[in-house]
C-alpha cells in the first residue's frame, strides 16, 4: 500500500503541468474560465495544441500516433487538463471511431482516416441511437443495402451531437435481418457527411442549445470501402468502442476541479451576500459531495491500478459511469443552490464572446448555473443510462 | 376536518380548469412565453374577464374576499397549464403589499386597474445581496421636504420589465439587516431614474433587474406606515410561498401523470419501458412525493384560511417539502423520458424549468429546513 505516485510518475506530471502552464492557449482558458462556449474553430484549435505536443490520442498505442501512455500517466494528464479548465476533447474521432479504426479497420482505411483524426482535421460524429431504438440499441432500423460495390443507406438516427459540424459519421446500420440474434447483422459502416441524401435536422435540447441533431440517410451511397471490419460484426466493434470511453468517464477530474472552484466561490462573498462559508446547510451538502468525490476518484485508482498491474478490472470500474454522473449532477444542483435567485436569469446572450463580462446580470457565470444543470440531466441518460448501466453490474457482476 | 370545496370555490376551479383545457396548451403557452412581454395581453384581459384576478381583494376594493384556499385551487391548475401570465407577480405579491397598506387613496388610483388587467404590477423587494433574508434591504429613501429619494439595485424583479407599478422597497432608516425602517414605495414604472433591465427567466417568464439613484417620489408614494413594512412584506411573502407550492404540486401531479402515460407506450426491449420494476417503483416514488406534497400543501393553505398561528412554519414545511421532493419528480420524469426528457420541443422539460425556479424562489428547501430547525 502506498499513496504517493512514483518519482518518474511525478516528473511526468510536473513535466504535463509547466506545458500547460506556460503554454495553454490563454484567450481559450479566459473563455473556458468566463463560461462562454467554445466556437468550434476554438475546440479544433485546441485540439491540435494537443496534437502538436504528441498528447492528442491519449487513449492510442504509440504506432498510431498515440501518447503510449500508462494508465497512470492518463490519470495525471487528464488531471492537469482539468486544471487549466480545458474544454473535452471532442470524443468522436479520437475516443471513438479512432480505436475502431485501428483495432478492427484493414490498412487502407488506417492511413485514410487515423492522421486526420490524431490532427482534428475531420470532424466526426456518433450515429448509434435511432428513434426507436435508444436503450435496446440492437433493435435498430436503419438499413445497408448491397448494390454493386456500393451500400445504400436508409433510416434515420438521432441525438447526433455536433452533427452539424461533423464531416464523417460512423454508423451503426443492419446489413441482414434474416438473422437469430438481433445483435448480429450489424455492420460499423463510415459515412462522408457531404454523400447526396444525408440530411442534418437539429434538436434543440431543454436549455435551448443546439447540441443534437437528427440525422437522414435517404438511399445514401456507401463504398464497401467504408466498412470497418467484418460485415455483421459492427455489434462487437461498437461494445469495444465503448471500452474505450473508461478513462475518464468518470469525470472525477472535472468534478474535483469544479468542486474546488465552488468552494472558492464560498468563501467570497457574492454580490455582497453574505459568503456561503457562514452557511452550515449549504457548506454540509458541498462536504458531503466532496467524500462521495473523494471515494469515487480511489475507485478509478483501484480500476487504474488493476490495469496497470496487467489485471482486469475488476467490479468496481462498472460503477464508475453511474456515480461519475450523479455525482456532476449533484455538483449542478450545488452551483444553482448558490446562485439563489440568480438561477433564474436565461440570458445566454451574455455568454457570448464578446459580451463585456461587467455588463453581465449575476456576477462571474452564475447565470450560467441552470442551463448547465438542465442541459447535464442529460448525463444519465446518455452513453448507456445510468438503469442500463446499473442493469449490466446486476447481471454481470452480481450474477442475477 | 372537511376538504371539500365549497360551490362557489367548485365553481372557480371549474372555469380555471376549463379555460386552460380550451384555450392554453402547450404550443399556445410557448407562443406567449415568446412573445415580447413573456405573456399574453389577451390572455390576461380574459383573466381579469373572468374575475380570477380580482379573487383576493375585498370586496370594498372591488375584488370577491375570497382567500388562499381560492389562490390555490388557482396556482395548482397554473401549474399544470404551466400558465406564464403574471398572476403571481399581479395580484399575489403587488396585490398583496397594496391590498395590506394601501390608504384608500392609494387603492382607489391604483387597484382598480390592476383588477381590471389594464395595470401591470411587480414587487421590487429583493436585492443582489439580500439571499432570502427578507430583512436585508440596503437601497435607501432620503427624506426630504419634497418626499423621498430612492437609490438601490433590487433583484431579479419578476414582471419587473412590464410594470406599470413597482412597489419598492427602501430604507427610510437603520441598518442594512434591521426588521425597523423598510418602507414600501409607489414607483410609476416609467419614472425618470430607473433603470430597468429586463430578461426572460429559465421557466418561460420574464424578471428584470431594476436600479434607481435618487430617484424622487412625493411622500404620499409611501405605502403604509413608514419604517414598518418588513411585517407586511413577510406576510406577503409567505402567501407567495404558499401559492408556488400550489402551483408545483400542479406541476409534479402532471409529471407524473405525463411520466407514467409515457413508460406505458415508449417500448424498448420489445415491451413497454413501465413494465421495469426498476421504473415502476420510481414512478411509485414520484406519486408518494405529490401526495405528500398535497398534503401539506392542504394543511398549509388552511391554517393559512383560517389565520391561524403556525402558518409560517407550515408553509416553511412545505416549501422544504416542495424544494425536494420537487426536485426528485422533475428529475425522474426528465430521466424516465430518456433523451426526449431533454428537449425544448417537449413540455416535460418546461415542467422541469418551472419546477426548478420555483425551488429557487422565496427561499430554497435548505433555507426553510433551517427556519424549523430553530
Ligand atoms: C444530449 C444527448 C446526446 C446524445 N448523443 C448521442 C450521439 O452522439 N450519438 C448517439 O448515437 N446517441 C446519442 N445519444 C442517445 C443516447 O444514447 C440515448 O438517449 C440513450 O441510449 C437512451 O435512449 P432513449 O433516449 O431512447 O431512452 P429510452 O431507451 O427510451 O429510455 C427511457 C427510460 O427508460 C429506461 N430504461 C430503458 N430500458 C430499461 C431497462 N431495461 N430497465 C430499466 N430502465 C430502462 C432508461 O434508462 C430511461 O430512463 C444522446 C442522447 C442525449 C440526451
Amino acid at each position: 500500500m502506498n499513496l504517493t505516485f512514483s518519482q518518474e510518475e511525478l516528473e511526468f506530471r510536473d513535466q504535463i503541468r509547466r506545458v500547460f502552464e506556460n503554454e495553454f492557449p490563454d484567450d481559450i482558458r479566459v473563455q473556458r474560465d468566463s463560461g462562454v462556449t467554445i466556437s468550434p474553430d476554438d475546440q479544433v484549435r485546441f485540439q491540435k495544441w494537443l496534437f502538436e505536443r504528441g498528447w492528442s490520442a491519449v487513449n492510442w498505442p504509440k504506432e498510431y500516433g498515440g501518447t503510449g501512455w500508462t494508465p497512470v500517466q492518463k490519470y495525471l494528464f487528464m488531471q492537469e487538463l482539468a486544471e487549466v479548465n480545458a474544454p473535452d476533447i471532442v470524443p468522436f474521432g479520437l475516443s471513438m471511431v479512432g480505436p475502431v479504426i485501428y483495432t478492427f479497420g484493414n490498412d487502407d482505411q488506417k492511413q485514410r482516416f487515423l492522421p486526420d483524426i490524431l490532427e482534428s482535421n475531420v470532424w466526426w460524429c456518433q450515429g448509434y441511437s435511432e428513434p426507436g431504438s435508444g436503450s435496446d440499441l440492437a433493435s435498430l432500423k436503419t438499413r445497408a443495402d448491397l448494390d454493386g460495390d456500393h451500400y445504400v443507406v436508409n433510416g434515420t438516427k438521432t441525438w447526433t451531437t455536433l452533427a452539424q459540424h461533423a464531416d464523417w459519421i460512423f454508423c451503426l446500420v443492419r446489413t441482414n435481418s434474416d438473422v437469430a440474434r438481433r445483435q448480429e447483422g450489424i455492420s460499423f459502416v463510415l459515412v462522408d457527411m457531404n454523400s447526396p441524401g444525408v440530411s442534418v435536422k437539429p434538436i434543440i435540447t431543454i436549455e435551448g442549445e443546439h447540441e443534437v441533431n437528427e440525422v437522414h440517410f435517404e438511399d445514401v451511397r456507401v463504398p464497401v470501402t467504408n466498412l470497418v471490419g467484418e460485415e455483421g460484426k459492427g455489434w462487437t466493434y461498437g461494445k469495444v468502442l465503448l471500452q474505450h470511453e473508461r478513462t475518464n468517464i468518470a469525470a472525477v477530474h472535472h468534478s474535483k476541479f469544479r468542486l474546488r472552484r465552488l468552494r472558492e466561490q464560498a468563501e467570497r462573498s457574492v454580490r455582497g451576500a453574505t459568503p456561503l462559508v457562514q452557511n452550515p446547510s449549504f457548506m454540509r451538502k458541498l462536504a458531503a459531495v466532496e467524500v462521495e468525490l473523494k471515494a469515487l476518484e480511489f475507485t478509478e485508482l483501484r480500476t487504474l491500478a488493476a490495469v496497470s498491474a496487467g489485471k482486469a478490472p475488476g467490479p468496481e470500474s462498472s460503477i464508475l459511469k453511474f456515480v461519475g454522473t450523479e455525482i456532476q449532477q449533484a455538483i449542478d444542483e450545488l452551483y444553482v443552490d448558490a446562485a439563489g435567485y440568480y438561477a433564474l436569469p436565461f440570458v445566454p446572450e451574455q455568454y457570448a464572446p464578446d459580451f463585456a463580462r461587467d455588463e453581465r446580470i449575476g456576477e462571474g457565470n452564475e447565470t450560467r448555473a441552470s442551463s448547465r444543470y438542465f442541459n447535464f440531466r442529460k448525463a444519465s441518460i446518455y452513453g448507456g443510462s445510468n438503469e442500463i448501466q446499473k442493469n449490466i453490474v446486476a447481471k454481470h457482476v452480481l450474477g442475477l | 376536518m372537511d376538504f371539500s370545496l365549497s360551490e362557489e370555490q367548485q365553481m372557480l376551479e371549474d372555469s380555471v380548469a376549463k379555460y386552460l383545457s380550451n384555450d392554453y396548451d402547450f404550443d399556445t403557452r410557448q407562443r406567449y412565453s415568446g412573445s415580447p412581454k413573456g405573456y399574453s395581453d389577451e390572455v390576461w384581459k380574459q383573466f381579469a374577464e373572468l374575475g380570477w384576478t380580482a379573487v383576493p381583494f375585498s370586496e370594498a376594493d372591488g375584488g370577491f374576499g375570497y382567500g388562499p384556499v381560492e389562490i390555490m385551487l388557482m396556482m395548482r391548475l397554473f401549474g399544470r397549464g404551466l400558465v406564464v401570465e403574471p398572476y403571481l407577480a399581479n395580484v399575489v405579491l403587488a396585490g398583496g403589499a397594496l391590498r395590506r397598506s394601501g390608504s384608500d387613496a392609494q387603492k382607489a388610483e391604483w387597484l382598480g386597474g390592476l383588477i381590471a388587467g389594464e395595470t401591470q404590477a411587480a414587487l421590487a423587494h429583493i436585492e443582489p445581496q439580500s439571499r432570502y433574508e427578507l430583512d436585508n434591504v440596503a437601497s435607501t429613501a432620503v427624506a426630504d421636504d419634497q418626499g423621498y429619494l430612492l437609490s438601490g439595485h433590487k433583484a431579479v424583479v419578476l414582471n419587473g420589465g412590464n410594470a406599470d407599478l413597482l412597489i419598492v422597497s427602501a430604507r427610510t432608516s437603520g441598518g442594512q439587516n434591521d426588521a425597523d425602517g423598510i418602507s414600501l414605495f409607489l414607483v410609476p414604472g416609467d419614472a425618470d431614474g430607473l433603470t430597468v433591465r429586463r430578461y426572460a427567466t429559465v421557466d418561460g417568464q420574464q424578471a428584470a433587474e431594476i436600479e434607481f439613484d435618487n430617484l424622487r417620489v412625493a411622500a404620499d408614494a409611501c405605502l403604509g406606515e413608514p419604517g414598518q413594512a418588513l411585517p407586511v412584506i413577510r406576510s406577503v411573502f409567505d402567501e407567495a410561498t404558499l401559492a408556488v407550492c400550489a402551483e408545483a404540486v400542479g406541476i409534479m401531479q402532471v409529471m407524473t401523470e405525463k411520466t407514467v402515460e409515457y413508460s406505458k407506450s415508449r417500448v424498448q426491449f420489445g415491451v413497454p419501458i413501465g413494465s421495469f420494476q426498476a421504473l415502476q417503483h420510481r414512478m411509485v416514488d414520484m406519486l408518494t412525493a405529490c401526495e405528500q406534497s398535497y398534503s401539506l400543501l392542504l394543511w398549509a393553505t388552511m391554517l393559512a384560511a383560517d389565520g391561524q398561528e403556525g402558518t409560517a412554519h407550515a408553509i416553511s414545511s412545505l416549501k422544504y417539502q416542495i424544494g425536494t421532493a420537487g426536485k426528485k419528480v422533475g428529475q425522474e420524469a426528465v430521466q424516465i423520458h430518456g433523451g426526449m426528457g431533454v428537449t425544448w420541443e417537449l413540455d416535460i422539460a418546461h415542467y422541469f424549468k418551472r419546477l426548478t425556479a420555483i425551488g429557487q424562489l422565496f427561499g430554497n428547501a435548505d433555507f426553510h429546513l433551517d427556519r424549523l430547525a430553530v
